[in-house]
């Protein structure tokens, strides 16, 4: 009889595990994206409803006496969908790199506060753990707690709240190699010693895990941003992957191994994109290496233009590519942004919008906020279509990006980002750079776009910059 | 050793075997996604990772009623991992909806 209930949980179980490898498969792809996140976000339902409902069975598969305690579980769930659901539905589509890293972050906080559940049953004599259980909770507890103060600050960094060159040092990357053996021996320590001393032990270890979530997400910084919350999320899923082991929950595995592997590869595709290996972004100091580079900015003058010479720039050309990068996000100016290219299709200029794949805090950033904006899919094109054209086109207007149209990335091999792919603005006939000062980009180095023949300066707020043009472009 | 590590194998076989094909199944699911679809597919992954909350509701379902640190801790787990998973599908859907829309008047 118990077999028969075993079985049918078992199944449901399966259809959930379906529901979230074929929901990730169609998220892959734009036409089924939107299906693809609703069939996983059934699968998790289903899930959630199956463990809050189905007997629990042991490992020899019979059922095992429950006290459920339903209220506290209702709570819980009731708190977090209200939290998650209000979040989501008023956070800025500019913002959503950062609610993307808190909610993640949440994800690891939870695994962490089941291993410590866990750790004080396991004190209280309520159930003894084998070495090899002992290693797989250390592993939720200490990859949950990365994935959580790493992902803080993250949001921290992000949200403009913590300036990256406060939070780190020189000699960062060995200070974190010798934290993370800290924390390992640490953990060691807490399996073999005895009871009476584990409690500290098991202290020292949470506390030295968080550490170093803030320690390693702390020197990293610049365009490499989107990679490192690719990282965090991977590793939220390896600790749901360990908490399943603890469990015996096969869903609990395969959705956590999913999410680990899946995230690996987006991280590692993001590396490529800039042409830089993980292990290079990990240990990066992006900010500090490229102070050099800037040496020779005393001699050079940018060319500033005015918005009414802007404006007939502008609206006399045959084709216009727009350049957006963080800037625009900050401004809020997407919107502004397509009002102005409509104005000029209006003239019979061809716009289109150039999309780097690191430009802005997360890949596809961009792609967000201009869809946000109602510009239509087939304008956006991506870099190597842009380069392709570049000479044939009239005006490249750069929006608040910078790291993504370095000419540094081609000709210096000194630069921290000399190799990664770039928008070629500079081959275009004009150059427009909009911008609010002529400060470093993120990744804190100097770009010579600014100082070239053929660009000129536009200063000032985006939004404020472009509502101007528009205004300056319905005159002419 | 070797008759650790064989016993080991045969105890958690199917775990073992789970965790590879999962890995390999993770890897070639998106080895080929555009980059249009990097953010909502990172923030639809990550709410799948919620799944943890699955073990804060197994952890409070097996606790005694008055066992009010696990039921406590659990419950704080379960409103983590929950704001996770509603506000990671939320989030997401909100950012697919956009797609949706420039779709429709790109047929227009």
């Amino acid at each position: 009889m118990h077999i028969t209930e075993f079985t049918i949980v078992n199944l449901l179980y399966l259809v959930a595990a379906l529901a979230f490898i074929i929901g990730l498969r169609r998220l892959s792809s734009p036409d089924t994206a939107r299906k693809g996140n609703l069939l996983a976000a059934f699968g998790m339902g289903l899930a959630i409803i199956v463990t809050l409902f189905s007997p629990i069975f042991d490992a020899q598969n019979t059922m095992i006496a429950t006290e459920n305690n339903y209220l506290w579980i209702a709570g819980g769930l009731v708190v977090g969908s209200l939290f998650g659901w209000r979040a989501a539905m008023k956070i800025a589509m500019t913002a959503m790199p950062q609610m993307v890293s808190v909610f993640n972050g949440l994800g690891g906080a939870c695994a962490v506060l089941l291993g410590i559940i866990e750790v004080i049953k396991s004190y209280n004599g309520d159930q003894a753990m084998a070495v090899a259980q002992w290693v797989i909770v250390l592993f939720a507890i200490l990859v949950g707690a990365v994935s959580f103060s790493g992902s803080m600050l993250a949001f921290a960094k992000l949200d403009g709240r913590v300036d990256d060159r406060k939070v780190t040092f020189k000699g960062h990357g060995t200070v974190n190699n010798i934290l993370l053996v800290l924390v390992v021996v640490t953990g060691v320590l807490w399996i073999v010693m005895l009871p009476e001393y584990r409690v500290v032990f098991a202290i020292v270890f949470i506390v030295l895990s968080l550490i170093y979530g803030y320690s390693f997400v702390a020197p990293i910084g610049g365009a490499d941003m989107p990679v490192v919350i690719s990282l965090l999320n991977s590793f939220t899923g390896l600790t749901a992957a360990a908490a399943g082991l603890i469990y015996g929950s096969q869903i609990m595995l395969l959705g956590g191994i999913l999410v680990g592997a899946s995230g690996t590869i987006l991280t590692i595709l993001m590396c490529e994109a800039m042409n830089r290996s993980l292990l290079n972004v990990i240990i990066g100091q992006f900010g500090g290496g490229g102070a050099a580079a800037g040496g020779k900015d005393g001699e050079q003058v940018a060319k500033e233009i005015t918005i009414s010479d802007a404006a007939i720039l502008l609206f006399y050309s045959q084709s216009v590519v727009f350049v957006p990068g963080y800037g625009l996000a900050v401004a809020q100016a997407q919107k502004d942004c397509k009002e102005l290219a409509d104005q000029l299709e209006k003239n019979g200029v061809d716009v289109k919008y150039a999309i780097h794949p690191v430009a802005g805090r997360m890949p596809g950033h961009m792609n967000v906020l201009l869809a946000e904006a109602d510009v239509p899919y087939p304008k956006l094109i991506d870099e190597q279509t842009a380069n392709d054209a570049m000479a044939d086109t009239d005006v490249v207007v750069v929006v608040g990006a910078n790291d993504v149209v370095n000419p540094a990335a081609l000709d210096d091999p000194s630069s921290p980002i000399y190799g990664m792919p770039v928008i070629e603005a500079w081959k275009a006939k004009n150059v427009i750079v909009m911008k609010r000062s002529m400060s470093a980009g993120y990744a804190g180095i100097q770009n010579q776009l600014f100082f070239h023949e053929r660009n000129k300066m536009l200063f000032g707020d985006a939004k404020d910059s472009m509502q101007k043009l528009i205004q300056e472009v319905k005159t002419l | 050793m070797l008759d650790t590590f064989i016993q080991f194998y045969s105890d958690q076989y199917i775990y073992i075997w789970l965790l590879i094909f999962t890995i390999i199944l993770g890897f070639e699911i998106i080895s080929k996604v555009p980059s249009v679809l990097h953010t909502p597919l990172m923030s639809g992954a990550n709410a799948i990772s919620g799944i943890v909350i699955l073990g804060a509701i197994i952890l409070i379902r097996q606790s005694a009623s008055d066992d009010y640190i696990s039921l406590g801790l659990g419950a704080l787990g379960i409103a983590l991992g929950m704001t996770n998973v509603v506000g990671g599908f939320a989030v997401t859907n909100r950012m697919l909806e956009m797609f949706k829309k420039k779709k429709t008047d790109k047929t227009n």
